[in-house]
Order: structure tokens, then sequence, then C-alpha cells
């Protein structure tokens, strides 16, 4: 067994890791190349930052390749990305060129490498239109959508729809977020690695040093929100709970966000955050770089609740990463929220600021629930959304992809 | 009693430790209403029956559900039909000949529903029922039991997807619709018989896999520690 799964065993039990390799066995050698627009930054980002060593220590041949765009291509696809979520949003002509001739470019730089692999997995709309370019691909070719795709907006999503529909399969997070394509639709919900510098176990002293660093007060409880500084998250719901809470009980709020590469409407909210914060000495919002896991990590920790009041959410992954602490979550009732929290058993899931101030009280005053509810949720994270049961999934669905559409694929010499 | 294969029936072969991993899939059906519900059940790829039945078992899951099955589940939690989500609840796939009369019941007591009502229960947009069905990569581990006391040491060290192969989707292809493990033990003749009833009464709605696997492996344990060998 390699040295980097058997940390995994560690975690997540020696079992799972032996089902990996029995899975893994049938694809050993196959040359698989993952794409995104990120290597920093983002969910995606850091779910390939250990997708991809894993799948190598199955004996898979893996790289990972980048698109390079430029700012009007960041616009353009920031612009994807709210339509997709539903928000009408309008592209000019000159975005969509500045797309396409990004995705030209890039697709001819990296076409020897994608031609000849025997999977290729585009992530998100930004490298969608790559397998249009690459004629003489070999392989089967996946679409991973991570974001919510529950009501596209339906002028952007016939337009994207075209560069996907010749994929041979796509995935996306959840059974609401499919859409109607030609070809077989895949359901993995994401995960957090155990080992990751974010989730990793911390020693006590690093995690209480969050009070000093930020200024926080040791004694007075804590709630956070972890999350880029975007409508979607709605960090102004989130001070207006707090702000509604803080009239019952004493307490304090962090948001904590980072910024994306691929995210240019960041500043403009976080410049309203500010000023919906400005007035309040126990608000405390933090803009971290996004190299700061660790300190996420602590954050998480020392928290006493942690909130993701989403509007709209494509998974949530900082939903999974506070339950693996231990901490139960109230987060908005909508995309893969949902399928985290389980309302009063893992936390509680919540439609208004109203009632994020309402459970925040309760968790409070109980604190026995509060404690009964965070061990809830780091079980259900442990057996349900750790890396190794993603990893599963996509070596599953990659033996599925190679045998159509079968029910039960027998891979019994 | 030492153990003593019938040589006559073919169950007596080792048993082969088998391993799968599912993946699931949109059908592109999916309810917001009663009425549709019976569509999508009309209509869905049976695969689709089974999944909200059993494939259920091995995708993100609590551990305590309240009904055995995913379409009671949105029955009662989306459009409040507490009656109909009780009567689809009892529904135990085992006691049907097959996928298709599973569908035919389910149809049937929709329609007995809708029947009674003056109106359809609905829910909101984003609380539809999606029907999913799932795709099993079924592996050969190679591993292998020669004999039943081999099984309550092997049991706790099988993945969650051997003990769904053995003991869940064991029961749409063995013929007493029982679990792999007791199907094995027939092959002794009546010597296992009190460990086949008892294995046949766990009762795998309620349990996540993993207290699954510790139940059986309980009940193993249990027989195999009081003097049986």
């Amino acid at each position: 067994m390699s040295e980097l799964l058997d940390l995994y065993a560690e975690v997540a039990g020696r079992d799972v890791v032996n089902h990996l390799y029995q899975l893994a066995a049938p694809l050993k050698g196959m040359k698989v190349v993952h794409v995104n627009s990120t290597k920093e930054g983002g969910g995606v980002a850091e779910i390939l930052r250990k997708l991809v060593p894993m799948m190598e220590a199955l004996g898979l041949d893996v790289k990972w390749e980048v698109l390079e765009g430029s700012p009007d291509f960041y616009q353009c696809t920031k612009g994807f990305h709210n339509a997709i979520q539903g928000f009408p949003v309008e592209l000019s002509e000159s975005m969509l060129e500045a797309y396409e001739t990004v995705n030209v470019e890039n697709a001819e730089r990296l076409r020897p490498v994608l031609e000849e692999a025997d999977f290729v997995f585009i992530h998100d709309p930004q490298p969608a239109p790559f397998l249009n370019f690459c004629p003489n691909r070999r392989g089967k070719w996946v679409w991973r959508c991570h974001i919510d795709c529950s009501r596209p907006y339906r002028p952007v999503w016939k337009y994207l729809k075209k560069w996907i529909q010749d994929y041979d399969a796509s995935i996306f997070s959840l059974a609401q977020f499919a859409q109607i394509l030609p070809h077989p639709q895949y359901l993995i919900a994401p995960s957090i690695d155990p080992l990751s510098e974010k989730n990793i176990d911390l020693p006590e002293e690093e995690i209480r040093g969050v009070f000093d660093q930020f200024g926080l007060k040791p004694d007075l409880p804590f709630i956070l929100q972890v999350s880029r500084f975007d409508r979607f998250k709605d960090p102004l719901g989130v001070i207006e709970a707090y702000k509604q809470a803080r009239k019952m009980v004493p307490l304090q709020l962090v948001l904590a966000g980072g910024g994306a590469t691929d995210d240019p409407e960041g500043e403009k909210v976080l410049e309203e955050v500010r000023k919906a914060a400005e007035d309040n000495e126990d608000i405390h919002v933090l803009l971290l770089p996004p190299d700061a896991h660790r300190t996420i990590n602590a954050l998480q920790r020392a928290s006493d609740i942690v909130l993701q009041k989403s509007i709209k959410e494509g998974f949530g992954l900082t939903v999974t990463e506070a339950m693996w602490k231990g901490k139960p979550v109230i987060g908005g009732d909508t995309g893969g929220i949902r399928l985290q929290v389980v309302d009063h058993f893992t936390g509680f899931r919540v439609r208004s600021p109203e009632g994020a101030a309402l459970r925040i009280r309760y968790l409070l005053h109980r604190m026995d629930r509060l404690e009964e509810m965070g061990t809830r949720a780091r079980r259900l994270v442990l057996e349900n959304f750790l890396l190794t049961r993603h990893l599963r999934e996509y070596l599953a669905l990659m033996i599925g992809v190679l045998h159509g559409l079968e029910d039960r694929i027998d891979m019994i010499q | 009693m030492a153990e003593q294969p019938d040589d006559k029936s073919p169950l007596t072969q080792p048993f082969n430790i088998r391993d799968c991993a599912l993946v699931s899939m949109a059908t592109g059906y999916r309810a917001q209403n009663l009425r549709e519900f019976k569509e999508g059940l009309l209509r869905v790829h049976e695969g689709s029956i089974y999944h909200h039945f059993w494939g259920r078992f091995l995708e993100p899951q609590f551990d305590e559900p309240e009904y055995s099955n995913d379409f009671a589940a949105w029955v009662y939690h989306r459009l409040n039909e507490k009656a109909l989500a009780e009567k689809l609840s009892v529904i135990d796939p085992t006691d049907y000949e097959n996928i298709e009369s599973v569908r035919q019941d389910l149809v049937e007591r929709v329609e007995d529903r809708l029947y009674e009502n003056e109106f359809v229960p609905w829910t909101r947009a984003d609380e539809q029922f999606h029907f999913v069905r799932s795709q099993i990569v079924v592996l050969d581990t190679g591993r292998y039991l020669e004999i039943p006391s081999d099984l309550p040491a092997a049991v706790p060290g099988m993945t969650i997807g051997s003990i769904f192969y053995h003991f869940i989707d064991a029961r749409k292809r063995t013929e007493d619709r029982s679990d792999d493990f007791s199907a094995w033990l027939t092959g002794w003749g009546d010597t296992y018989n009190d460990l086949r009833l008892k294995l046949m009464a766990v009762d795998p709605f309620f349990s996540s896999l993993k207290e699954l696997r510790f139940m059986v492996t309980r009940v193993l344990e249990e027989y195999f520690s009081g003097g049986n060998s």
C-alpha cells in the first residue's frame, strides 16, 4: 500500500482503502487528465489537489492541467457561474468571444495530452468547449459541474449546452442539479480531505491562538461563517442574524473569506459587508489569503457554531469542514446543505436571518444539544463525505462509462 | 457438531467474498405532486425502483431513517401524507416476484390515495422527488471462506460494499430472497439452521451499512462462541 493511502486508511479505515485498490485494479495504467481554471482558491482546486495524487497512488497515470484566461474571460465565466445559479445575466458578444478564444488557445496548448488520454474530466464551464477542439480524442470525456444548476438562466444554459452535449457523460453534485442532456448524468457529491491543512487535527494552543491573532474575546460565544464574499453566501444576512441574536445573548461573529482568482465580484461584496459591520466591535471581517488553510481550520475549531447561510449553494464544502470538526451548522435550506445538515440532528436549516438568529439562541442556550449535534455531524462526514468516498465514486463511474448504461457491471473473471 | 458439507449442493463451494461500488445517475424524471409521482413510478427505469429501496444504502444517509424507502420518506416529508407514507413503507421488495410487481403495488397504493383525495397534494419546486437509478460494479476480492466458522473473523473486515453485496443486493439474487451468508449455510444441510434463522431475522431497513456489519458480526460471534462450530 502507498504511504499516502496508508495515511487515509488511518482516518477512514483500512477496509475503505482496500476497496479503492480493488476498484482501481481494472483501470491501472490508464491516462487520466483533469482540467479546471485555477490551482488556488475555491473548492474544485482543493479537491483536485488531493484527488490527483490519490489516483496516482492507485496506479492511474494522472495529470492536472489548468486553463490560463484573460480578465475578460474570467468576467464572462463569472457571468456563467451566476447564470447557472439562476440569476439573469446578459453576456455580450465580445465576452463570449473572449471565452471562446481562450478555450481555442488553451485547447491548442493542451491538445496532445487531452487527445491521448483515456479519460478527460473537465471541471465547470470555464474549459467546457475543449472537447470540441480536440477532434482526434480517443478516450472518454466527462464534464463535471460543481455549481448549483437546479434552475439555470435559460439563455446562458442554452449557449453552454452546445459545448457540453457531446461529452460521454456529465457529473452533477445532486439530482436536482441534473439537466436534460443526451448522455448519462452521474451524481457525485463532493468531499473534504481529512488530511489537508484545512481539516487536520490541530494542537489546542494553535486553536486558542486565533483569539489573540484576530482580537477575539475568549469568553464570548463565537459564531463563524467561512466563505467567499459572494452574494449567494449571504454575508449580509449573517450580520443581520447576528444582530438579532445579539439582542438576547452576548456573542461575537467572524466572517472569514478568501478570494479566488476567478472571482472579480468579491471586492464589491466585501465593501458592503465592511460597511454593515463597521459600528460593531464584535463583528470581525477577515479577508484571508488563499493559503490560510490552517487559520481557517483553527477558526472553525475555536468557534461554537458555524453558519453557512447561503441562498444558493453548489454543495457547501465549508459545511462539511465544520461538521468534520464536530460543529453543528446553521445552514441555508438550499443545494447540498440539505444533504449534510439534517434538521435537528446535525444542525438546522433556515430560510431567513430571523431563522438563523433563533437557532443561534437555541444552541447557545442548550449546550447539551450543541455537543450532541456536533458529534453526529462528524460521524455523518466520516461515513459519507470524505475524499475516499469521492474517489470511490469516480472510479466506479469510470468503469461505468466504459461499460455503457448497464445496471450491473460484473468484473468477476 | 463437526461441519458436514452436503456434497450434492453447489453451495458448499468456498464462499467467494465479493465487493461492489455504486454510482448514482439521474433519470430525468421528477415529481412535484402526487400525480406526477405516480406517473414517474409508472415510467421510470426499473433500476430506479431498486435504487430507492436498496441502492440508497450506499449513498449518504443519516443512520436513523424513519421510513424504509425514499418514496415513503418524500411522501411524508414533502407532501405531508402520513398514511400513504406508512402504506409505502411496509412494502418489502423481497415479498414480490420481481421489481415490476413492486412498481405495480407502489402505483396502486398511490392511485388509491389520489382516488380518496379531493385535491392533489403538492410541494415546492425545490423539494421535488428526483427519481435516481444506479450502476453497480461488482468485484472479486480474491478472498474465500472455506467453512462457516470463518465468518465471524471475516465479516468485521469486510468493506461496506461487501456488506451491501452479500446482505442487501443478495435479496434479489438468492432463491429464498435472503442474504448470501444464509444461502451459503444451506449447503451444510440442517447444521446451521439456527444461525440462518438468526441472520435472516436481522432487519436491514433501518441501519447504515456499518451498523449492519456490526449487527451481523454480533450474531455470528454469539453463535460460534456459544459452543457451535
